[in-house]
């Protein structure tokens, strides 16, 4: 007798029940791909960070400030290609749930950014304009904007309000890049300050230093803060994903959460599963004992069990894990500017089908070892 | 009406499938009423952080401490107003302070976390009647002393009392530590103003917390430090303050939290549907005999309905229970709005309990109704004839 036909046959015995643990498989896998994602998301910014740049910042807290006359000091620390200025602009665009992160970066920066690419042109046109901006491509389809466009920010750490023109639309190298971001000249925010906060002016929030050799970083980064040790602004060099890795830290907790609880939720279907495959079980002891009757060896028996809750587990397993990618996508569409980057990646869905396989092995467990321990004499007693 | 006692029973009698349906609903239950006790305890932290008669004064369009930058002059002329209660010696009760942010390394962590300093006075300490210090003594005015809250002597290394820390070029010396009744103080180190100025270099406050001689006078006060040419500031009182710092990192924890809850009770309510079904067609010979002795169906239908409204009641304690011991963990992480770190616990409130066994409840009844539907509507001698 064909194992497999009996299996399939079996599962589709009641087609409510089934159908109903297949719909909680799909909805468990979905959910837990989509979790896994989220805490991939979070992680984004440092996977797509270079290990050729450094970031050098005041070593109390990023609240504090460098001032400009370190700039070249950090070029003269051996080992360092390039220096740039990054302040942290933190404007608000027409209202603070539009939120993006602005920077006003000196024009070396983008040597340094190779993962941007900028047409010539614009570039051009950028350098030409000191109120002009530079958006990224997610940017730019989020909102709307267009080469030339004005584009307002109500400043929060800089206050007042600050009109900036649209020259340039850079797109990332790749599918990684986070693109959801602004970039203007830092010395138009400097003159500003100049004239209306001249106590705030000439002060660099972080330097993005460039070495020639990645393996160098740390003793580069060493370098430069022991060129700024005892002095009023003391320095902290890191590389450039250990200084996102700290921000993604500040949240660890949260992150640790959701990792957990994704979890759970595996361990409810599994639950469900199980709870499943023991009422078939049970409602067949007579089955199965005429099967033993006939001849047929518990192992027989098992893998009638074991066979009937991997069909259901696969496809409960296969349609989570075939709509998860869409299912991402919507997500991503719904949760506006908070994750740039969204992507299921192959590891969540080899975990996913892994969840799925175990669900099915481990739920089916103890129905197997009582069906194969059935006594023939009992099993038929059973009247009806 | 079916006795109580059959369909309590009947539950016990498959006590493998009851025990798993309701462990996956008690896990349901459990992230749920998790996500609820995370959010109270986070807005009481932020709450009771402040006094009804405070007011918060910080620069305008700021909207935190640390945003915030208050002049020698504006904090002086803000002192004068006389909406301000005065104390016994007949100054006027406010304090000026000055909030900055610093890297501390959590305990047992690499990782540092950004810690809020407060530079304040006497004055800010008897504005706080909930702050006590509760070992130790308060920091000398004028010295490099300094007290911590009891979160950060509990979570942070290098804080207890006698240790040093180091920032800002000096060495400062914990002389105490304070306890401010499960509010955001409680993750803060707080020191004195002058000497923080100067030695992070600040000639400005970042902001000044002020007593209402009365409480009614806060318009008052708002519309004329609103109305005064030579101040940039705005006044909110001081609850109200603290309550939008962290309205960002509210909600997102609750919408998260609740968003995976919904997810979670499909699956959990399936669990339900199914064990529920399964009960009914095998009962389907007792139903046709109760029918036939002459109960309705309408009988037959609650008698169900109750089997998965207990079975969701059980799946609600279990998951409750779990719960309640979360209220021994307390949880930090980083205010989004503030940059600075915060601790707070998880909170069971009453209302809480009955929230949580409410959508156990829902949960069972749910997943309880199509089954009992059709047991209902089964016919007495088809049913009868299945024995």
């Amino acid at each position: 007798m064909n194992a497999l036909k009996l299996i399939l046959r079996n599962a589709l015995r009641h087609r409510l029940r089934t159908g109903l643990t297949v719909t909680g498989l799909l909805v468990a896998v979905l959910a837990y791909g989509l979790l896994q994602t989220v805490v991939d998301a979070w992680y984004a910014g440092a996977a797509a960070s270079s290990r050729a740049r450094l970031i050098t910042r005041n070593s109390i807290s990023l609240a504090f400030s460098l001032p400009l006359s370190y700039e070249n000091r950090v070029r003269g620390v051996d080992g360092v290609a390039g220096v740039a200025r990054s302040n942290w602009f933190g404007g608000i665009y027409q209202e603070p749930k539009n939120f993006f992160p602005q920077f006003a970066v000196s024009d070396n920066y983008l040597k340094l950014y190779p993962e941007f690419v900028l047409p010539e042109a614009q570039r051009t046109a950028f350098m030409r304009d000191r109120k002009g901006a530079l958006i990224g491509r997610q940017l730019a389809d989020r909102f709307g904007f267009k080469l030339g466009d004005a584009l307002p920010l109500r400043g929060a750490v800089y206050p007042g309000t600050w009109e900036f023109v649209v020259r340039g639309i850079f797109d990332g190298a790749d599918e990684s890049t986070v693109t959801n971001l602004m970039l203007f000249h830092w010395d138009y925010l400097n003159e500003s300050l100049r004239k209306t906060a001249p106590l705030r002016a000439n002060q660099v929030g972080v330097y993005v230093l460039g070495i020639d050799e990645p393996d160098n970083a740390a003793a580069v980064s060493l370098a430069v803060d022991a060129a700024f040790k005892n002095s009023l602004a003391e320095t902290l060099t890191e590389t450039e994903q250990a200084f996102q890795l700290g921000f993604v830290a500040m949240s660890n907790q949260i992150i640790a959460a959701i990792r957990i609880v994704s979890y759970v939720v595996i361990l409810i279907i599994m639950a469900v599963m199980a709870n499943t495959m023991a009422m078939s079980a049970r409602e067949r002891t007579a089955e199965y004992a005429t099967l033993k009757a006939l001849g047929f060896g518990p192992g027989f028996l098992a893998t009638l069990i074991f066979g009937e809750s991997l069909a259901i587990c696969a496809l409960g397993g296969g349609l989570g894990l075939a709509l998860t990618p869409s299912a991402a996508a919507a997500f991503k569409s719904q949760a506006g500017g908070i994750f740039p980057i969204f992507a299921v990646s192959p590891e969540t869905l080899a975990a996913q089908a892994a969840c799925a396989l175990a669900v099915g092995v481990l739920a089916a467990i103890v129905p197997a070892v009582r069906a194969a321990r059935v006594r023939v004499v009992d099993g038929l007693r059973a009247v009806g | 009406m079916v006795p109580l006692n059959y369909i309590a029973r009947n539950l016990w009698k498959r006590r493998l499938t009851t025990a798993l349906t309701a462990g996956g609903l008690a896990l349901v239950v459990y992230v749920f009423a998790t996500v609820l006790m995370l959010d109270a305890g986070l807005k009481r932290t932020l709450v009771t952080t402040g006094e009804y008669d405070n007011v918060v004064v910080i620069r305008k369009g700021a909207d935190t401490e640390i945003q915030s930058i208050i002049s020698r002059t504006q904090a002086n002329i803000i002192e004068m107003n006389p909406a301000l209660a005065s104390g016994p010696d007949g100054l006027p009760r406010a304090a000026k302070e000055t909030v900055v942010l610093i890297s501390l390394n959590r305990s047992g962590s690499e990782r540092a976390s950004n810690v809020v300093i407060r530079g304040t006075s006497s004055a800010g300490l008897q504005l706080r009647p909930q702050v006590k210090v509760t070992q130790g003594r308060l920091f000398r005015s004028g010295s490099s002393e300094i007290i911590v809250g009891s979160n950060i002597a509990k979570g942070y290394d290098g804080t207890r009392i006698g240790e040093r820390l180091r920032f800002a070029q000096r060495e400062w010396t914990i002389v105490g530590v304070f306890d401010a009744g499960a509010s955001g103080f409680d993750s803060e180190v707080w020191g004195d103003a002058d000497q923080l100025m100067q030695s992070f270099r600040r000639r400005s406050y970042s902001a000044m917390v002020l007593k209402l001689a009365d409480s009614a006078l806060f318009e008052r006060l708002r519309s004329e430090i609103d109305a005064d040419p030579r101040l940039t500031n705005e006044a909110k009182r001081e609850q109200v303050f603290y309550s939008d710092q962290s309205k960002a990192l509210s909600t997102f924890l609750s919408v998260l939290g609740l968003t995976l809850t919904g997810i979670f009770s499909i699956g959990a309510t399936i669990g339900a549907m199914i064990t529920m079904y399964a009960s009914v067609s095998n009962r389907v010979a007792e139903i046709g005999t109760l029918r036939a002795l002459g109960f309705r169906s309408r009988s037959v239908l609650f008698a169900f309905l109750l089997e998965a409204l207990l079975l969701g009641l059980v799946g609600g304690v279990m998951g409750l229970a779990g719960a309640s011991v979360m209220q021994l963990v307390s949880f930090s992480t980083t205010n989004f709005q503030t940059f600075s770190d915060l601790s707070f616990r998880f909170l069971l409130t009453p209302e809480i309990v009955a929230k949580t066994l409410l959508f156990a409840l829902a949960m069972g009844l749910l997943g309880g109704f199509l089954p009992a539907v059709r047991a209902a509507r089964l016919n007495i001698v088809d049913a009868l004839r299945a024995a």
